[in-house]
C-alpha cells in the first residue's frame, strides 16, 4: 500500500487487474447508454428541428466571436512586438479527444470519475481533462480501455491558478464537501476580490494556461489568522457533464518530464 | 476431512461479479451514502457456507478487484476483506446456527470492522473522510443481509455448490 501510495510502483498490477474490471464497468454503464440511445432515437421530428435551429444560431454566434478573437490576437501580437516582449504569443492548437464519463460510482469520500478512454487512446497519467465551462481534473490511473480522473474539488488535488484581472498567482485546493475550492496561503491583503475569475496559470506543466477554473465566491479575512480564507466555485459543472475533453497540452519548449507537477496522489 | 467434490465455482464467481457491479452502479447522492456493501455481504455468506473453500485468499483477491474498481489505494479493501473472511471462517459454526436477526447484528459489527480498517488506511494516506459514513452503510448492509442470505442459499442449493 505504501508502494502504491507513495511511489506508484503498482501501476502495472493495477492496469492488469483493470482488464478484469473494465468489462464490469462497461456493463454497469450499459443501462445509461441504452437510456441515452433511446432518448436520442425516440425524439420527434420537431424537437430535432428546433435543436438544429438552436445549434445553428449558436454556431453563428460562436463564429462571430471567433472573428473578434482573430483580430484581438493580431492586435495582441502587434502590441507585444512593439513592447519587444519576451513572451511570444503562440497560437497553438492543443490536441483534444472527447471522452465520456461512465456512470459508475466510486468511493463516496473522494471526487473521482471513470472515463471511457484508456492507454489504447494514448491517455497518460497526469493528463488534464476539461469540460465546456472549465477545467475538471486530471488522469490518475489508466487501464487499457478506461481511466480514472481526479476532480479539482478532491481534497488531494491542487491546481496552480492566477486571477484573470491582475495575474495574482495562487494555488487552489479542493474542498470535496461542498464541491468547491480554496485558495491557500493567500495573505489577508491579497488583491483578490469576490467574483474574480481564476484561470490556470500553466505553471507546474500539468494544465495548459488560460483555461477558466472558477470564480471567487467568498473571502473571509480574520486578522488573527495568517492567511485569508478564499472560497472558489468551479466554473465547470463537475457533477453534470457527461462529456469531457482530454487535452494533450503543449508547453512550448518544456517537456512534461522537465518539471514536476503539483503534489498528487491517489 | 475427506476432500469434498468441488463444484459450482462459476456460480461463486458470478455472485462476486454481480456484487462488484452493484457496488459501483450509479445511485443518486443520498443513496450513495447508504449503499450496502455487497461484496462484503457475499464474501461473508460464502465463507460462512463454504469456509474450506472461500476464505482469506478469496477475500484478498476480491479486495484487490474492489480496489481497482473503486480506484482506491491498492490493498486497502484487500486487507479489510481478508480480515473479515478470516473472522467469518473462524466463527462460521457459531454464525450458522444464529437466527437471521442475530446474524444481522453480527454482520453489522463485521461491516463496522471492515469500514474501520478502510477508514484507518484512508486516514494514514491523507484523505479525511466523514466518520459518520462508516455507520450508515454498515446499517443498510445488516438490513439487506437476510435478502442476500436467502437468495444465495437458494442459489447454492439449487446449483449444488459445494
Amino acid at each position: 500500500m505504501v508502494l502504491d501510495h507513495r511511489f506508484h510502483a503498482t501501476d502495472a498490477i493495477r492496469s492488469t487487474l483493470s482488464i478484469v474490471v473494465d468489462p464490469i464497468r462497461y456493463v454497469v454503464n450499459l443501462p445509461t447508454d441504452i437510456k441515452n440511445w433511446a432518448a436520442g432515437s425516440l425524439v420527434s421530428h420537431t424537437t430535432l428541428e428546433d435543436e438544429n435551429q438552436t445549434l445553428k444560431t449558436q454556431n453563428q454566434l460562436l463564429k462571430a466571436k471567433l472573428q473578434k478573437y482573430a483580430s484581438l490576437k493580431a492586435e495582441n501580437a502587434n502590441l507585444r512586438g512593439l513592447l519587444k516582449s519576451a513572451k511570444k504569443y503562440e497560437d497553438k492548437l492543443e490536441q483534444v479527444l472527447i471522452a465520456e464519463i461512465l456512470s459508475v460510482d466510486l468511493d463516496p469520500f473522494r471526487r473521482k470519475v471513470v472515463i471511457n478512454k484508456g492507454s489504447s487512446h494514448d491517455v497518460y497519467i497526469g493528463q488534464p481533462i476539461i469540460g465546456a465551462q472549465g477545467v475538471m481534473g486530471k488522469i490518475i490511473h489508466i487501464g487499457p480501455l478506461s481511466s480514472t480522473a481526479l476532480m479539482i474539488t478532491d481534497a488531494n488535488h491542487s491546481i496552480p491558478v492566477q486571477v484573470n484581472r491582475n495575474n495574482v498567482r495562487a494555488i487552489a485546493m479542493g474542498i470535496p464537501k461542498n464541491n468547491q475550492l480554496e485558495l491557500i496561503h493567500q495573505p489577508n491583503n491579497a488583491d483578490i476580490k469576490v467574483d474574480d475569475l481564476l484561470v490556470t496559470s500553466g505553471l507546474g506543466c500539468i494544465f495548459p494556461g488560460g483555461y477558466p477554473v472558477g470564480r471567487v465566491t467568498d473571502i473571509t479575512t480574520n486578522l488573527s489568522l495568517p492567511f485569508a480564507k478564499i472560497i472558489v466555485q468551479p466554473t465547470a459543472q463537475l457533477d453534470k457533464n457527461r462529456e469531457v475533453l482530454l487535452v494533450w497540452p503543449d508547453f512550448g519548449g518544456n517537456k512534461q518530464s522537465d518539471c514536476r507537477g503539483p503534489e498528487e496522489d491517489s | 476431512m475427506a476432500v469434498a467434490q468441488r463444484q459450482g465455482g462459476l456460480i461463486i464467481i458470478l455472485s462476486f461479479v454481480v456484487a462488484l457491479m452493484l457496488s459501483i452502479i450509479d445511485l443518486p447522492n443520498w443513496a450513495e451514502e447508504i449503499r450496502p456493501q455487497w461484496v462484503v455481504l457475499v464474501l461473508i455468506y460464502w465463507s460462512m457456507a463454504l469456509p474450506q473453500r472461500i476464505s482469506v485468499g478469496t477475500g484478498w483477491v476480491m479486495g484487490l478487484l474492489l480496489d481497482v474498481t473503486n480506484s482506491a489505494i491498492l490493498g486497502q479493501n484487500a486487507l479489510a476483506l481478508a480480515f473479515i473472511a478470516f473472522l467469518t471462517a473462524h466463527l462460521h459454526q457459531r454464525l450458522r446456527v444464529f437466527p437471521f436477526w442475530q446474524q444481522a447484528i453480527v454482520i453489522f459489527v463485521f461491516c463496522i470492522i471492515f469500514n474501520l480498517i478502510v477508514l484507518w488506511i484512508k486516514g494514514i494516506s491523507g484523505s479525511a473522510p466523514n466518520v459518520w459514513l462508516i455507520i450508515t452503510p454498515s446499517f443498510t448492509s445488516a438490513i439487506f443481509w437476510p435478502l442476500v442470505f436467502i437468495s444465495l442459499r437458494r442459489i447454492r442449493r439449487s446449483y449444488h455448490v459445494k
